[in-house]
């Protein structure tokens, strides 16, 4: 392809764009409306996500030493818990930190002014790095020579495990479908600007243009309208997800973390871009098929 | 050259617009192709062209059986012809300039070719004034020559005219056939399809008469209706 010719089509494209004024805009708005629905919704399923893994990474594992092993031979067990598989870290805790840790949850604790710390165990706060294996996990810990007892909350990690399965594939489904029908959407709204130029193809086809001639100003403009689409919605979203977090910091849900949008803007445009790009190219294409076959 | 060979062509509701038609078009001929309303002139300028294809028989042009032609070949046919219109098919939001080097940029041509050739084409049909000028600033009669200058800017060996006067003043349409005539006597094959018989008389050419789809005469001279 020369040039001459490709200087010609991005030419005509752009043109194309600002000659068809309305209808551009509405394509465009189009764009904007679908993909910062669809922007939305992964952004929040992102952010449901980190959430609850925030939320499963509290969840841990405490494995009980032997009462009959001194404290330094206890503190050694570490690194033979570390060698199991599916731990991230563990954290010795001794008989004296354990009953700390049990009076300052009274706030009257002269009950148990009289209590030893060797009534305690010494013991580890075992992190994970797979909730969904805690179980074979937590079998594994009590193998361990040396480990008397291993305390797990089972069924709130799989609780955990069935929130974040919903919200994957709810999400993710939401997203596909968006997809589907702002691709279905956006066709239609180019065919009516197709549609419209209708008598300009025939002219070009009756001239001798060969297809590629006649598609080519068409999906540059499909591709300039994607580009500008894409580039509006990010902006947009990018002002209404630094609104709604600063409103979520300050209400009654400011412990959640929301992500901060600078972390993941790049990913977000260049998924926007893509998705726009696409959109923008097979709308094009599939509105102008028809008008070819003269 | 342009040869159709016992030409049949019948429509999906039925009519029956060409029975058994036979004409052939030598390389440089000029030729009036003349009838009523509904004789079958479009259908013939459409088989020439490659719109439609016909029911029986054979239709050559510039060597192409039309009716054998792949959907890759047909680009490639469509520019050796020139295609003159009565409702001109001017491009609206193009310059007269645009319009014309549109041809030519369809053809392949480069940007040095188009800057030589459109200006020179534009003022042999007298409209080098009128380059940047949009098609809506111009008259029926302009915009005919424009798209006579776009007909013409590839250099084809076959114009096709269909009623190129229809849409414009008698007294420019004398000037129309002019050029056409000119342009065939620098050797392209010309084909006018027409039913103004006055217009026709004035030219001693070539007259292809047909009716209901059927030959009724051919021969130079007058149009006899």
């Amino acid at each position: 392809m020369s040039m001459n010719r490709i200087g010609y089509y991005l030419k005509e494209g752009i043109c194309g764009v600002f000659d068809h004024g309305l209808m551009s805009f509405a394509t465009v708005c189009m764009i904007v409306s679908t993909l910062l629905l669809m922007g939305g919704f992964s952004l929040l399923a992102v952010n449901i996500n980190k959430i609850i893994a925030d939320l499963e990474s509290q969840n841990q594992v405490a494995a009980y030493v032997d009462e009959n092993l001194s404290d330094e031979e206890a503190e050694a067990l570490g690194g033979k818990l570390l060698e199991v598989g599916n731990v991230a870290s563990v954290t010795f805790i001794t008989r004296e930190q354990a009953m700390e840790s049990f009076l300052s949850q009274y706030e009257d604790n002269s009950l148990f002014e009289d209590i030893d710390a060797s009534v305690f165990r010494n013991r580890f706060i075992v992190n994970l790095e797979d909730l969904g294996l805690m179980e074979t996990t937590a079998r594994n810990l009590a193998d361990v020579p040396g480990i008397v007892k291993v305390s797990a909350h089972l069924e709130i990690s799989r609780g955990f495990i069935t929130v974040r399965g919903i919200v994957n594939a709810v999400s993710w489904a939401i997203v596909g479908l968006l997809l589907v029908v702002s691709m279905f959407i956006m066709s239609n709204t180019i065919k009516l600007t197709t549609f419209a130029r209708r008598n300009e193809i025939a002219i070009i086809k009756m001239m001798g243009a060969s297809n590629g001639f006649i598609r080519w100003p068409f999906t540059v403009e499909g591709m300039f309208m994607g580009l500008m689409g894409s580039c509006v919605a990010f902006m947009l979203l990018w002002a209404l997800y630094t609104l709604l977090a600063r409103k979520v910091a300050a209400s009654a849900l400011g412990f959640l973390k929301i992500i901060p949008f600078g972390g993941i803007s790049l990913y977000v445009l260049g998924a926007f871009v893509g998705v726009g790009l696409a959109v923008g190219v097979f709308g094009s294409r599939v509105a102008i098929r028809s008008y070819l076959r003269v | 050259m342009i040869r159709l060979e016992h030409v049949y062509k019948s429509y999906e509701n039925g009519t029956q617009a060409l029975n058994d038609l036979s004409i052939t078009l030598e390389d440089g001929e000029f030729a009036f192709l003349v009838g009523p309303s509904g004789s079958g002139k479009s259908t013939i300028i459409k088989l020439i062209t490659g719109e439609i294809s016909c029911t029986e028989g054979e239709v050559i042009v510039n060597g192409y059986d039309m009716s054998r032609i792949s959907r890759r070949r047909m680009p490639r046919h469509r520019r050796l012809l020139g295609v003159i219109f009565q409702d001109f098919r001017l491009i609206e939001n193009k310059s007269v300039y645009e319009n014309v080097a549109l041809a030519m940029r369809i053809a392949g041509a480069s940007g040095k070719e188009i800057k030589e050739r459109v200006p020179y084409v534009l003022s042999l049909v007298g409209l080098e004034d009128m380059m940047h000028a949009m098609p809506r600033q111009l008259s029926g009669g302009e915009q005919q020559r424009v798209a006579i200058a776009r007909a013409l800017v590839n250099n084809p060996k076959v114009i096709i005219a269909d009623e190129p006067t229809g849409n414009i003043d008698p007294e420019l349409s004398a000037d129309i056939m002019t050029l056409l005539t000119k342009i065939n006597e620098l050797g392209a094959t010309v084909l006018v399809v027409t039913h103004e018989k006055d217009l026709v008389n004035q030219f001693a050419k070539r007259v292809i008469r047909i009716a209901n789809g059927r030959l009724v005469s051919d021969g130079n001279g007058w149009y006899i209706a």
